[in-house]
Protein backbone atom coordinates (compact mmCIF):
# COMPACT_ATOMS: atom_id res chain seq x y z
CA UNK A 1 0.00 0.00 0.00
CA UNK A 2 1.41 3.35 -0.99
CA UNK A 3 1.25 6.07 1.64
CA UNK A 4 0.71 9.67 0.60
CA UNK A 5 1.24 12.53 3.00
CA UNK A 6 -1.11 15.51 2.82
CA UNK A 7 1.71 17.58 1.41
CA UNK A 8 2.37 15.00 -1.34
CA UNK A 9 -1.32 14.88 -2.24
CA UNK A 10 -1.50 18.62 -2.60
CA UNK A 11 1.77 18.76 -4.57
CA UNK A 12 0.51 16.17 -7.05
CA UNK A 13 -2.84 17.96 -7.42
CA UNK A 14 -1.07 21.28 -7.89
CA UNK A 15 1.35 19.99 -10.55
CA UNK A 16 -1.47 18.20 -12.36
CA UNK A 17 -3.62 21.31 -12.25
CA UNK A 18 -0.98 23.24 -14.17
CA UNK A 19 -0.38 20.62 -16.84
CA UNK A 20 -1.92 21.16 -20.27
CA UNK A 21 -2.89 17.61 -21.13
CA UNK A 22 -3.29 18.31 -24.84
CA UNK A 23 0.24 19.66 -25.15
CA UNK A 24 2.31 17.83 -22.58
CA UNK A 25 1.14 14.32 -23.47
CA UNK A 26 2.03 14.46 -27.17
CA UNK A 27 5.28 16.30 -26.38
CA UNK A 28 6.36 13.63 -23.91
CA UNK A 29 5.57 10.78 -26.26
CA UNK A 30 7.29 12.48 -29.21
CA UNK A 31 10.34 12.95 -27.02
CA UNK A 32 10.42 9.25 -26.03
CA UNK A 33 10.38 8.24 -29.67
CA UNK A 34 13.35 10.53 -30.43
CA UNK A 35 15.46 9.97 -27.32
CA UNK A 36 14.81 6.21 -27.13
CA UNK A 37 14.29 5.23 -30.78
CA UNK A 38 13.61 1.56 -30.03
CA UNK A 39 10.23 2.62 -28.64
CA UNK A 40 9.18 3.38 -32.21
CA UNK A 41 8.61 -0.36 -32.59
CA UNK A 42 5.27 0.11 -30.87
CA UNK A 43 4.13 2.85 -33.24
CA UNK A 44 5.44 1.69 -36.59
CA UNK A 45 2.04 0.72 -37.90
CA UNK A 46 0.41 3.98 -36.87
CA UNK A 47 2.57 6.86 -38.05
CA UNK A 48 3.00 10.28 -36.44
CA UNK A 49 -0.65 11.10 -35.96
CA UNK A 50 -1.30 8.28 -33.62
CA UNK A 51 1.56 9.02 -31.29
CA UNK A 52 0.08 12.48 -30.67
CA UNK A 53 -3.30 10.87 -29.96
CA UNK A 54 -1.67 8.33 -27.72
CA UNK A 55 0.13 11.08 -25.84
CA UNK A 56 -3.24 12.60 -24.95
CA UNK A 57 -4.65 9.17 -24.10
CA UNK A 58 -1.77 8.51 -21.69
CA UNK A 59 -2.24 11.85 -19.93
CA UNK A 60 -5.98 11.30 -19.63
CA UNK A 61 -5.26 7.95 -17.99
CA UNK A 62 -2.87 9.72 -15.60
CA UNK A 63 -5.81 11.88 -14.58
CA UNK A 64 -7.48 8.72 -13.25
CA UNK A 65 -4.39 7.99 -11.18
CA UNK A 66 -4.37 11.53 -9.76
CA UNK A 67 -8.02 11.12 -8.77
CA UNK A 68 -7.47 7.65 -7.26
CA UNK A 69 -4.17 8.03 -5.43
CA UNK A 70 -5.14 5.40 -2.89
CA UNK A 71 -5.87 2.72 -5.44
CA UNK A 72 -3.70 3.32 -8.47
CA UNK A 73 -2.97 -0.38 -8.79
CA UNK A 74 -6.67 -1.29 -8.99
CA UNK A 75 -7.42 1.63 -11.28
CA UNK A 76 -4.77 0.47 -13.76
CA UNK A 77 -5.44 -3.25 -13.61
CA UNK A 78 -7.15 -3.47 -16.99
CA UNK A 79 -4.72 -1.06 -18.65
CA UNK A 80 -1.87 -3.21 -17.41
CA UNK A 81 -3.40 -6.36 -18.89
CA UNK A 82 -3.97 -4.52 -22.14
CA UNK A 83 -0.35 -3.36 -22.40
CA UNK A 84 0.89 -6.86 -21.58
CA UNK A 85 -1.46 -9.18 -23.43
CA UNK A 86 -2.56 -7.15 -26.44
CA UNK A 87 0.08 -4.48 -26.96
CA UNK A 88 3.07 -6.56 -25.80
CA UNK A 89 4.95 -3.53 -24.51
CA UNK A 90 8.15 -4.18 -22.54
CA UNK A 91 7.35 -2.54 -19.19
CA UNK A 92 10.88 -1.14 -18.92
CA UNK A 93 9.69 1.38 -21.50
CA UNK A 94 7.07 2.80 -19.11
CA UNK A 95 9.87 4.23 -17.00
CA UNK A 96 11.33 5.93 -20.09
CA UNK A 97 8.02 7.65 -20.82
CA UNK A 98 7.75 8.67 -17.16
CA UNK A 99 11.25 10.19 -17.33
CA UNK A 100 10.47 12.08 -20.54
CA UNK A 101 7.22 13.32 -19.03
CA UNK A 102 9.18 14.67 -16.06
CA UNK A 103 11.60 16.42 -18.38
CA UNK A 104 8.82 17.99 -20.46
CA UNK A 105 7.19 19.20 -17.24
CA UNK A 106 10.59 20.53 -16.12
CA UNK A 107 10.99 22.51 -19.37
CA UNK A 108 7.53 23.98 -18.93
CA UNK A 109 7.68 24.69 -15.18
CA UNK A 110 11.32 25.78 -14.78
CA UNK A 111 12.25 26.33 -11.17
CA UNK A 112 8.64 25.69 -10.09
CA UNK A 113 9.61 22.03 -10.41
CA UNK A 114 11.78 22.31 -7.31
CA UNK A 115 13.75 19.28 -6.09
CA UNK A 116 11.01 18.53 -3.53
CA UNK A 117 8.23 18.79 -6.12
CA UNK A 118 10.25 16.65 -8.55
CA UNK A 119 10.68 13.98 -5.87
CA UNK A 120 6.94 13.81 -5.17
CA UNK A 121 6.04 13.86 -8.86
CA UNK A 122 8.49 11.04 -9.56
CA UNK A 123 7.16 9.03 -6.61
CA UNK A 124 3.71 9.37 -8.15
CA UNK A 125 4.95 8.31 -11.61
CA UNK A 126 6.83 5.33 -10.18
CA UNK A 127 3.62 4.11 -8.53
CA UNK A 128 1.83 4.48 -11.87
CA UNK A 129 4.62 2.60 -13.68
CA UNK A 130 4.51 -0.19 -11.09
CA UNK A 131 0.71 -0.43 -11.47
CA UNK A 132 1.02 -0.64 -15.27
CA UNK A 133 3.62 -3.38 -14.88
CA UNK A 134 1.61 -5.31 -12.27
CA UNK A 135 -0.33 -7.62 -14.59
CA UNK A 136 2.69 -8.89 -16.48
CA UNK A 137 3.22 -12.58 -15.89
CA UNK B 1 26.86 6.84 -31.46
CA UNK B 2 27.11 10.60 -31.70
CA UNK B 3 26.89 12.47 -34.98
CA UNK B 4 29.11 15.51 -35.57
CA UNK B 5 26.06 17.78 -35.18
CA UNK B 6 25.33 16.20 -31.83
CA UNK B 7 28.93 16.58 -30.68
CA UNK B 8 28.83 20.31 -31.53
CA UNK B 9 25.50 20.72 -29.77
CA UNK B 10 26.90 19.01 -26.66
CA UNK B 11 29.94 21.31 -26.57
CA UNK B 12 27.70 24.37 -27.05
CA UNK B 13 25.43 23.40 -24.20
CA UNK B 14 28.19 22.52 -21.72
CA UNK B 15 30.16 25.66 -22.56
CA UNK B 16 27.09 27.65 -21.50
CA UNK B 17 27.00 25.72 -18.22
CA UNK B 18 30.59 26.53 -17.23
CA UNK B 19 29.84 30.05 -15.88
CA UNK B 20 26.99 28.61 -13.78
CA UNK B 21 28.75 25.33 -12.95
CA UNK B 22 28.12 25.67 -9.20
CA UNK B 23 24.40 26.28 -9.65
CA UNK B 24 23.82 23.54 -12.19
CA UNK B 25 25.97 20.94 -10.46
CA UNK B 26 24.64 21.55 -6.96
CA UNK B 27 21.05 21.60 -8.22
CA UNK B 28 21.47 18.28 -10.04
CA UNK B 29 22.96 16.74 -6.90
CA UNK B 30 20.20 18.13 -4.70
CA UNK B 31 17.54 16.80 -7.08
CA UNK B 32 19.17 13.38 -6.92
CA UNK B 33 19.35 13.36 -3.10
CA UNK B 34 15.71 14.45 -2.82
CA UNK B 35 14.24 12.10 -5.44
CA UNK B 36 16.51 9.12 -4.71
CA UNK B 37 17.37 9.33 -1.01
CA UNK B 38 19.57 6.21 -1.10
CA UNK B 39 22.13 8.21 -3.09
CA UNK B 40 22.87 10.23 0.05
CA UNK B 41 24.66 7.21 1.48
CA UNK B 42 27.68 8.12 -0.62
CA UNK B 43 27.92 11.60 0.86
CA UNK B 44 27.84 11.04 4.60
CA UNK B 45 31.19 12.83 4.84
CA UNK B 46 29.86 16.07 3.34
CA UNK B 47 27.30 18.71 4.22
CA UNK B 48 24.80 18.27 1.40
CA UNK B 49 22.15 20.70 2.57
CA UNK B 50 20.85 23.05 -0.16
CA UNK B 51 23.48 25.58 -1.33
CA UNK B 52 26.03 24.38 1.25
CA UNK B 53 29.68 25.13 0.47
CA UNK B 54 30.35 21.41 -0.02
CA UNK B 55 27.45 20.97 -2.40
CA UNK B 56 28.39 24.02 -4.50
CA UNK B 57 32.02 22.97 -4.67
CA UNK B 58 31.22 19.37 -5.54
CA UNK B 59 28.60 20.39 -8.09
CA UNK B 60 31.08 22.73 -9.76
CA UNK B 61 33.71 19.97 -10.05
CA UNK B 62 31.20 17.65 -11.70
CA UNK B 63 30.02 20.19 -14.28
CA UNK B 64 33.60 21.14 -15.09
CA UNK B 65 34.50 17.47 -15.61
CA UNK B 66 31.46 17.06 -17.88
CA UNK B 67 32.43 20.16 -19.88
CA UNK B 68 35.96 18.79 -20.24
CA UNK B 69 34.54 15.47 -21.43
CA UNK B 70 32.30 17.31 -23.90
CA UNK B 71 35.34 18.96 -25.47
CA UNK B 72 37.12 15.59 -25.73
CA UNK B 73 34.33 13.22 -26.68
CA UNK B 74 36.47 11.13 -29.03
CA UNK B 75 39.06 10.52 -26.33
CA UNK B 76 36.84 10.06 -23.28
CA UNK B 77 38.70 6.99 -22.04
CA UNK B 78 42.04 8.80 -21.92
CA UNK B 79 40.64 12.13 -20.72
CA UNK B 80 38.69 10.52 -17.90
CA UNK B 81 41.27 7.88 -16.90
CA UNK B 82 42.06 9.42 -13.49
CA UNK B 83 38.35 9.95 -12.71
CA UNK B 84 37.64 6.44 -13.89
CA UNK B 85 40.22 4.98 -11.50
CA UNK B 86 38.89 7.15 -8.70
CA UNK B 87 35.30 5.96 -9.19
CA UNK B 88 36.37 2.33 -9.43
CA UNK B 89 38.89 1.96 -6.67
CA UNK B 90 37.97 4.65 -4.19
CA UNK B 91 34.37 5.70 -4.57
CA UNK B 92 33.00 2.28 -5.56
CA UNK B 93 29.53 3.60 -6.31
CA UNK B 94 26.91 1.04 -7.31
CA UNK B 95 26.71 1.55 -11.09
CA UNK B 96 22.93 2.06 -11.19
CA UNK B 97 23.46 5.40 -9.49
CA UNK B 98 25.02 6.90 -12.60
CA UNK B 99 21.67 6.66 -14.36
CA UNK B 100 19.90 8.34 -11.46
CA UNK B 101 22.34 11.25 -11.48
CA UNK B 102 22.25 11.54 -15.28
CA UNK B 103 18.47 11.82 -15.13
CA UNK B 104 18.71 14.62 -12.57
CA UNK B 105 21.24 16.44 -14.74
CA UNK B 106 18.74 16.25 -17.60
CA UNK B 107 15.94 17.60 -15.39
CA UNK B 108 18.19 20.45 -14.24
CA UNK B 109 19.09 21.33 -17.82
CA UNK B 110 15.40 21.20 -18.80
CA UNK B 111 14.46 23.57 -15.97
CA UNK B 112 17.15 26.04 -16.95
CA UNK B 113 16.92 25.80 -20.72
CA UNK B 114 13.12 25.56 -21.02
CA UNK B 115 12.04 25.07 -24.60
CA UNK B 116 15.68 25.21 -25.74
CA UNK B 117 16.06 21.76 -24.23
CA UNK B 118 14.65 20.29 -27.40
CA UNK B 119 14.19 16.54 -27.95
CA UNK B 120 17.32 16.58 -30.15
CA UNK B 121 19.37 18.31 -27.45
CA UNK B 122 17.94 15.95 -24.83
CA UNK B 123 18.87 12.88 -26.90
CA UNK B 124 22.40 14.17 -27.54
CA UNK B 125 23.07 14.99 -23.89
CA UNK B 126 21.55 11.70 -22.72
CA UNK B 127 23.83 9.77 -25.08
CA UNK B 128 26.82 11.82 -23.95
CA UNK B 129 26.05 11.24 -20.27
CA UNK B 130 25.66 7.49 -20.90
CA UNK B 131 29.02 7.37 -22.65
CA UNK B 132 30.61 9.44 -19.87
CA UNK B 133 29.22 7.17 -17.12
CA UNK B 134 30.27 4.06 -19.03
CA UNK B 135 33.86 5.30 -18.98
CA UNK B 136 33.60 6.17 -15.28
CA UNK B 137 32.34 2.63 -14.56
CA UNK B 138 34.80 0.91 -16.94
CA UNK B 139 37.29 -0.24 -14.34
CA UNK B 140 34.69 -1.46 -11.84
CA UNK B 141 35.43 -5.10 -12.66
Amino acid sequence: MVEWSDSERSTIASVWGKINVDEIGPQALARVLIVYPWTQRYFGAFGNLSSATHGRTVLNALDKAVKNLDNIKGTYSELSQLHCDKLNVDPDNFRLLADCLTIVVASAFGSALSPAVQATWQKFLSVVVAALSSRYF
Amino acid sequence: MLSNTEKELIVQIWDKMIPVAEDIGSEALLRMFTTFPKTKTYFSHLDISPRSAHLLCHGKKIVQALAEGARNISTLTTTLAPLSRFHAYQLRIHPTNFKLFNHCILVTLACHMGENFTPVAHAAIDKFLSAFSAVLAEKFR
